[in-house]
């Protein structure tokens, strides 16, 4: 038996194969805690489609464009440290790993910026949400803070599991530098990757809901 | 009402009767098999306890019997979701002839209106027979306006509308509670709903001469909140759509829908007003969320139900 | 009986150190870490409702005043719903017997299993710490807007205890689905799982996709408190109603999180107390797996009057009804068992017996509940209170302490005193009833739920709930002392004293700390009582009675 296989398991297959399930559906779970989101989301769009079209317009739509550029290049490194985990190539998974982990960095970077310029333009919701109006255009209409709340709560929890996300692509490096993997055993690499691509796919749902409405 | 000790409560209305009609109903199958089951039970465990000498011979699963004991559930709970549903329906449908009153719920207490402008707190005075119809809305959490002895009861919203109805049909007091819990006084958020015979009624009535009609009420805030430099009643300008006749028309907004000018919608036109703009105007209108209390909101919505229409006779004079 | 067929070395005396056990990955020092902290917060829970049930035997609020009393109600619910009834029977019994039940040597992931207990203890002293700071009056619902704006007391902190204590509750959902899966002894096939795991298996599938749903809303509600990002604030457009269909969404399962595991508790039960195979093994476990889908189909049931639409409300009053279906399957299944068995009245198997008579009642409630018209008018009166407990205390409590009893000697190697045990599940049983069954014509007659005064007429059938209530007190803390003194001066119980079937009476009492020294290869159905058993029960007569 091979000393990565824990002592409750037969053999590396049934630990991978555990792994893999365990992942999976705790991809689940994730799906339903950001779905609880996306369902108030949808009920209040419905309910004030003007309202979300007109916040929707206060966002950089360029940022958040790079942004999602930024996080699809990351998904790419992501699954090619994989693949050169696969084949044991430890310095490319290193380095693919460091490249996944700057681009995550910017993404958090640019998001921060996007934060404070909205805290400069009085859209973060709460007793300070006092909307610019230029002369003579009507009052956006009040439920646009409820657009904001949404925004703000939702890139906000998809930001923690970024900071995550890069927490654990740290752990890798850490562990692939001390040989921990190799061309048999890299299920950790696999498992991150998982999480990774998830927490990418949920800005891809959260892009056009948020920046290309109306 | 009646201290005494009871098993079931007073019936107050006709719909009461049908509730409990359909409560004893259940009552029954839930009886039955709850005593099937546990006669059952003590059955097989005197006469099948160990060392007792009796056939054991085993019959195994047998599926006719898991067939009949899925139908049979399946066929009564359709009963009662079936005949559950037709009363509902009816308590959630008002009649045509209902009289109206509106009804505020803010921590702790209720604030009634009637239409004549009588006003009670935490007593609700109607007469015997006839239907009655609930507006309802609250100031601050959720509550919900519960009558035991007519057997509904109606959660109270903040910002929204709620309705309900009722016939009561013996003269008595009778328990008014609030059944969402609703903070710290929760418990004495009750009142009485206080049914009159027809002539007491008028009595009631006829002893609060000072009040002042719910539309009146309303027309004072318009003025008071100058509503009517912009809404000038008669006289049509550019910049917002005419009231006249609004209550319960269809009214085409900004991006093409329609709705119908109801409760709901003239509450948030007043309060939220750029939340639906009406096609061909900006949503200039300034809110009026704060300032105006749900029960103001009540009386101006009165008024504007007032407001004739535009009808074809009144442009002949 | 005196031959000590203890072991010399199992998984309670492995290792003295207090480390050994806050540090253990073993399964079986998890759950028993999980039953000692869950005692605790059930006595927490109990001490709350002993206060109010005092304060409710005079109509006025004269006891405490009306924020205590309301605080009160909060702990009782908040303590109970997520710091024991969700955790109980899958947390301990399952945790303890899952991966013996199916011949592994411990869950898939053991690390993730302690670390579900250190988050449940995280969770659990959040909870605790908000209400000695002041307490919380938002009731275990959290209704907005009265959590998110309202209330002025500690919803932050408690919300926060509740979203850690989700993710105990996920991880063990998902450690119990993958352990199922991936770790079955050769020979150990679906069908011949015992019926707790198929009950597990059901319980942790609402656990993994109905948790996270709660945990969001919750979370929603505190970032609203803490940075006024109004999500359910009316007045800015925000939707009351929002909050509850999420609310819902996850607790409408969460209540069959808190009945499946102990229908499975049941299930073996009286199986091995009737000595004969189930009745309809594959009609209980799949109606688990219904009850489990259906769950999440139903939420809308709790809103009959709550502003949603009519049809809404007809289509939820319907889907609610088949939900009668499987429950309905697995009392007749159970009963049937029993017919032409050769039935022992032990302590669990009263327990179990309780169990059926009390969960038919509380089910068929729960049809007047689904019934439209009827819950227009019972809806948020003492007759939901009567109701949910009959599920939950008639319903999983005595299954958990059948449970309790049925493997105690399987985990600490002793038996416990079994006249006294019988005495306190009747004890329990009839203070149960005496507690709740007034409660039901209390609710039929109108008196609202959470009222901290009342009117003067309630006030015949809320002493006799009290009295019940001291009754079922003094069943609580029966097994409490008896079961602490057996761990010391209780019979030795040898590895199968009830002659059971299953893996996990294979291993000895208390089991080692791998369990199996060799993997075991199952050659048959669960559940395999033979006649011959009979014979050999007449000569080796079960243990009852204690050295006293």
């Amino acid at each position: 038996m091979s000393a990565h296989v824990a002592h409750h398991f037969d053999d590396a297959t049934q630990q991978a194969h555990s792994a893999t399930l365990g992942m999976w559906l705790f991809l689940a779970t994730e799906v339903l805690f950001f779905g609880g989101m996306f369902l108030g989301y949808a009920q209040y769009r419905y309910l004030y489609p003007h309202a979300f079209a007109e916040g929707s317009h206060h966002l950089d739509v360029v940022l958040g464009t790079i942004n999602t550029g930024i996080l699809l290049a990351s998904s790419l490194s992501v699954a090619m440290a994989i693949h050169g985990a696969q084949l044991g190539h430890r310095k490319t998974l290193i380095r693919l790993l460091v490249v996944t982990i700057v681009l995550g960095i910017a993404f958090l970077g640019i998001k921060a910026y996007e934060y404070w310029h909205k805290y400069q333009e009085h859209l973060v919701p709460g007793r300070r949400f006092d909307p610019h109006v230029p002369a003579g255009e009507a009052a956006p209409p009040p439920e646009m803070e409820l657009f904001f709340s949404f925004y703000f709560t939702m890139t906000a929890v998809h930001a923690l599991h970024m900071v995550i996300g890069i927490g654990v692509m740290i752990a890798l490096v850490v562990m692939a530098s001390r040989h921990r993997f190799s061309a048999e055993y890299y299920t950790p690499v696999e498992m991150s990757g998982l999480y990774w691509h998830f927490v990418d796919i949920v800005w891809v749902f959260l892009f056009p809901l948020l920046y290309l409405v109306g | 009402m009646d201290s005494g000790f009871r098993l079931f409560p007073e019936q107050g209305s006709a719909e009461a009767a049908r509730v409990d009609a359909l409560y004893y109903f259940l009552l029954s199958v839930s009886g039955f098999f709850t005593a099937l089951v546990c006669v059952l039970i003590l059955f097989f465990v005197v006469r099948y306890r160990r060392g007792a000498k009796v056939n054991r011979h085993n019959l195994g699963t047998n599926v006719t019997l898991e067939i009949v004991w899925t139908i049979i559930p399946l066929v009564l709970t359709m009963v009662m979701f079936g005949w559950g549903a037709q009363v509902y329906f009816d308590m959630r449908t008002p009649p045509e002839d209902c009289m109206e009153i509106h009804v505020v719920g803010k921590q702790w207490m209720w604030k009634i209106q009637h239409p004549d402008g009588r006003r009670e707190i935490n007593q609700l005075h109607v007469p015997v027979g006839r239907p009655v119809r609930l507006q309802m809305i609250s100031e601050d959490v959720i509550h919900s306006f519960y009558l035991p002895a007519m057997r509904t009861k109606m959660d109270v919203l903040p910002g929204k509308y709620t309705t309900m109805w009722f016939r009561p049909t013996k003269p008595g007091r009778y328990h008014l509670f609030c059944a969402e819990y609703c903070g710290t006084s929760h418990s004495q958020m009750t009142g009485e709903l206080v049914v009159l015979e027809p002539d007491d009624y008028a009595q009631w009535l006829r002893n609060a001469p000072d009040d002042v009609p719910l539309e009146s009420l309303g027309r004072e805030l318009f003025q008071q909140f100058r509503c009517h430099t912009c809404h000038a009643v008669d006289q049509q300008t550019s910049r917002c759509p005419p009231l006249e006749g609004i209550y319960n028309s269809e009214v085409t907004l900004a991006d093409g829908s329609t709705v119908i000018a109801d409760e709901a919608y003239l509450r948030e036109s007043i309060l939220r007003p750029a939340a639906k703009v009406v096609a061909g105007y900006k949503g200039v209108m300034p809110t009026y969320q704060g300032q105006i209390g749900e029960q103001g909101v009540l009386q101006i919505i009165e008024y504007l139900k007032t407001l004739e229409g535009a009808s074809p006779a009144s442009n002949q004079e | 009986m005196s031959i000590d067929v203890r072991p010399t070395r199992n998984y309670l005396n492995a290792n003295y150190s207090v480390w050994s056990w806050l540090a253990s990955t073993d399964h079986k020092r998890v759950a028993i870490l999980y039953m000692i902290s869950l005692t605790l917060f059930f006595f927490v829970g109990g001490a709350a409702a002993v206060l109010f049930r005092l304060e409710l035997m005079t109509p006025p609020g004269d006891l405490v005043i009306s924020e205590t009393y309301n605080k009160l109600f909060t702990l009782h619910g908040v303590v109970m719903v997520f710091f024991f009834l969700v955790p109980s029977v899958p947390a301990t019994l399952g945790n303890f017997l899952l991966p013996l039940m199916i011949g592994a040597k411990d869950l898939a992931f053991p690390k993730i299993n302690l670390a579900s207990w250190y988050l449940f203890m995280a969770g659990g002293l959040f909870t605790i710490a908000a209400i000695v700071v002041g307490g919380v009056d938002t009731g275990w619902t959290f209704y907005t807007p009265y959590s998110s704006t309202y209330s002025n007391t500690n919803v932050i902190a408690t919300a926060v205890g509740i979203f850690i204590v989700g993710f105990s509750s996920v991880f063990t959902g998902l450690n119990f689905i993958v352990t199922t899966h991936t770790m079955r002894a050769p020979g150990m096939t679906w069908f011949r799982l015992p019926l707790f795991v198929w009950a597990l298996y059901a319980t942790s599938l609402i656990m993994v996709l109905g948790t996270p749903v709660l945990a969001i809303s919750l979370l929603l509600v505190a970032v609203e408190r803490l940075f006024e990002v109004g999500i359910f604030d009316p007045a800015i457009g925000g939707d009351p109603l929002l909050f509850q269909h999420l609310f819902w969404f996850y607790s409408h399962p969460a209540v069959y999180i808190m009945i499946l595991p102990g229908m499975g508790v049941v299930s073996e039960v009286i199986t091995c107390f009737s000595r004969k195979r189930i009745f309809g093994y594959t009609f209980i476990a799949f109606s688990s797996l219904a009850i489990a889908v259906l769950g999440f189909l139903v939420w809308g049931h709790h809103m009959f009057v709550s502003g949603q639409s009519i049809y809404a409300g007809m289509i939820f009053s319907f889907l609610s009804m088949f939900v009668a279906v499987p429950s309905a399957i697995k009392v007749f299944n159970w009963t049937a068992t029993l017919y032409k068995g050769s039935i022992t009245l032990t302590t669990p198997m009263l327990y179990a017996l309780g169990f059926i008579g009390l969960f038919t009642m509380g089910g068929l409630t729960g049809l007047f509940l689904a019934t439209l018209a009827v819950d227009v008018h019972v809806h948020d009166t003492y007759f939901i209170v009567a109701h949910f407990h009959y599920i939950m205390v008639g319903g999983m409590v005595m299954a958990y302490l059948g449970g309790i009893h049925f493997w105690w000697p399987k985990m600490t190697g002793r038996l416990y005193p079994e006249w006294w045990g019988r005495i306190s599940a009747v004890l329990i049983f009839f203070g149960f009833n005496l507690t709740f069954f007034p409660q039901f014509v209390l609710g039929y007659l109108g008196m609202p739920r959470r009222y901290h005064a009342y009117a003067e007429e309630f006030q015949v059938l809320n002493v006799m709930s009290s009295a019940g209530a001291s009754i079922l007190g003094v069943g609580y803390l029966l097994p409490l002392a008896y079961l602490i003194w057996s761990l010391k001066y209780g019979k030795r119980s040898g590895p199968n004293p009830w002659r059971a079937k299953g893996l996990e009476w294979e291993t000895p009492s208390p089991p080692t700390t791998h369990n199996f020294v060799d993997t075991p290869v199952v050659t048959g159905p669960a559940y395999d009582y033979l006649p011959k058993d009979e014979g050999e029960l007449e000569e080796r007569h079960v243990p009852v009675e204690s050295a006293s």
